[in-house]
């Protein structure tokens, strides 16, 4: 086992065991941060697919995030009043089962990540970022202006929703949900890296022309782990959104976008377990930074200053050292 | 003559008020090596680019196994089997030798990517991209990151990823650049052999290497081909030696 396995093993057994513990001595609220990190961290995998192993700096990955969000907010709105989503041409009800909704925000983010993706794979650099940004904000101004589902204000869901045999308004049952998708979700990134797939989308991050003259094509790679990245990420909107009981146009917003990414650029960009560990230091900093003072992000900036100058690794580059090739 | 495997005809392009290529037709028959020679900035790498895809001409057409080639991306004619080495290095250089190989392989094998399959791990794959690395004598390095390669060490891992592509005919940009005396000779002696296999149109400027190999030599200079012939016909070509020999010779 290489000293980056063993770091990723702890920071797992880690996240498991706070909100153990603090199930154990009765601290529900330390269980909620727990979930945050796990969803938050949910997210962040999603990110890394795009940004870490295909090298798209994607700052709209909040579009997906709040789809995700809304997926759950409308679904449930209409659940808890008893109105169907709509009646002609045929029926949609609402729901309050967690995994329909699941489902709902995964599609519905995959496809939105297919046309963002469609159009902005055409360009690269600092104009793939701009244009990332520029859908986000859409989706954010769209969310705002948009009466039926709350506009500014956002939705309230009073009931968490259901998933079959667990009882979701207990936090550490609603946390072992977040915690197995976290899981899944970094099984899948560790398969991934390995595959064909994964291959060749390294490759061409590293060298698109040589990904070319064997007669593959970037821009289909990118587009793949563009879509697959975006519905990992509204996956983590829906639970958020659920954590929340609420989900507003803030789950749209840049500022979204770029807290995201921050996960990875603290924990490491390209590092498998690099959301995880940088969702954890950012809630701990969050919950112990934000009691001493409500402008604990000059600290979080001073710190992320710090990573980009001196640990371009992250906590897991600092811990593990030196990335090695896998395989 | 047979029907060539690679052929341009009549191709043109001009960057602004430069002419890179001028009207430039040559055809790459089966089983030999034609090599292109030239002096520095007389439009080589941008007739390769015509050739491999990646840039269009402005005028002409590029034939590839009979087929007209011109409107096809680099990819698909990739795919048909027309095999590039670059000039500069065009690895990735963060990943293994083996990786690199590869992904040649799994580019040979076409159809869809595997999602939750460890490539590595792939029989198939393996021993493709094993076989083409020992030939090129690099099997010994196979999980050497590509980065600490030496700049020889990456022209071999070049050919060797072209050679997983089961190539219809090579397109090789200075695969001896770089290299000392004993590299050099090493894969004049290999090139020599791989034109039994495919055809190779060879941009070369290590002038020992070209006459040792070529079947056949085109001049270019000023993006036009003043002279093509075997190899005494270009030594004794009065043309050539003025534009181009008498000034490296």
């Amino acid at each position: 086992m290489s000293r980056e396995s063993l770091i990723n093993a702890a920071l797992l057994l880690g996240l498991a065991a706070v909100p153990l513990y603090a199930w154990a001595t009765d601290e529900p609220f330390t269980i909620t941060l727990a979930t945050r990190v796990a969803i938050l961290a949910l997210a962040g995998v999603g990110l890394n697919i795009a940004l870490g192993l295909g090298g798209l700096v994607s700052l709209g990955h909040a579009a997906f995030f709040g789809i995700g969000g809304y997926a759950m907010g409308i679904l449930a709105s209409h659940a808890q009043s008893y109105t169907p989503l709509m009646e002609a041409p045929f029926l949609i009800e609402g729901t309050k089962s967690m995994p329909v909704i699941w489902i709902t925000a995964v599609v519905a983010s995959a496809l939105a990540a297919l046309l963002i993706g469609v159009l902005s794979l055409r360009t690269s650099g600092v104009y793939f970022i701009m244009i990332t940004l520029a859908f986000g904000q859409m989706f954010y101004f769209f969310a705002i202006s948009w009466p039926a589902y709350g506009g500014e204000d956002g939705l309230s869901i009073y009931i968490r929703n259901d998933f079959p045999g667990l009882n979701t308004l207990d936090p550490i049952q609603f946390f072992g949900i977040c915690f197995a998708l976290l899981v899944l979700a970094l099984w899948l990134n560790a398969r991934l890296a390995r595959s064909p797939f994964g291959l060749a989308l390294n490759a061409a991050r590293q060298n698109a022309q040589r990904v070319e003259t064997v007669g593959l094509s970037p821009f289909r790679l990118r587009l793949a782990a563009f879509v697959i990245s975006g519905a990992i990420t509204g996956l983590a909107g829906a639970l958020f959104a659920d954590l929340n009981r609420f989900v507003s146009p803030t789950m749209f917003s840049w500022q979204m976008s770029g807290e995201i990414m921050v996960f990875i650029i603290l924990g490491g960009v390209g590092r498998l377990y690099g959301p995880v560990a940088g969702a954890a230091l950012f809630i701990t900093l969050e919950h112990f930074l934000g009691g001493l003072s409500e402008f604990w992000h000059i600290y979080l900036g001073a710190l992320l200053l710090g990573v980009v100058l001196f640990a371009r690794g992250g906590v897991i580059g600092l811990l593990a050292g030196r990335k090695v090739a896998h395989g | 003559m047979a029907d060539p495997v690679l052929a341009t005809h009549g191709i043109t392009k001009s960057f602004g008020a430069v002419q890179a290529s001028r009207d430039i037709s040559l055809s790459l028959q089966p089983g030999e090596i034609h090599a292109v020679i030239g002096p520095n900035g007389a439009g080589k790498s941008t007739l390769i680019a015509q050739i491999c895809g990646g840039l269009a001409p402005d005028a002409g057409r590029v034939e590839f196994l009979g087929q007209d080639v011109t409107p096809l991306p680099t990819r698909k004619r990739a795919a048909m089997g027309l095999a590039r080495t670059f000039q500069i290095s065009a690895l990735a250089m963060e990943d293994t030798v083996l990786q690199n190989v590869t992904l040649g392989a799994l580019g040979a094998r076409g159809g869809p990517l595997g999602l939750l399959r460890n490539a590595l791990k792939d029989q198939d794959l393996h021993d493709k991209a094993m076989t083409a690395l020992d030939r090129v004598g690099l099997a010994g390095q196979a999980s050497t990151v590509t980065a600490e390669l030496s700049h020889g060490q990456r022209r071999q891992l070049e050919v060797a990823v072209a050679l997983t592509l089961s190539p219809r005919a090579f397109v090789m940009d200075e695969p001896m650049a770089g290299m000392g005396t004993e590299g050099s000779h090493r894969m004049t002696a290999f090139l020599g052999e791989l034109r039994d296999e495919a055809p190779i149109l060879l941009v070369e400027h290590d002038m020992d290497a070209v006459f040792a190999l070529a079947d056949r030599l085109s001049v270019l200079v000023y993006g036009e081909i003043i002279a093509t012939g075997t190899v005494d016909e270009i030594r004794n070509n009065p043309q050539v030696r003025a534009a181009y020999l008498g000034e490296t010779a």
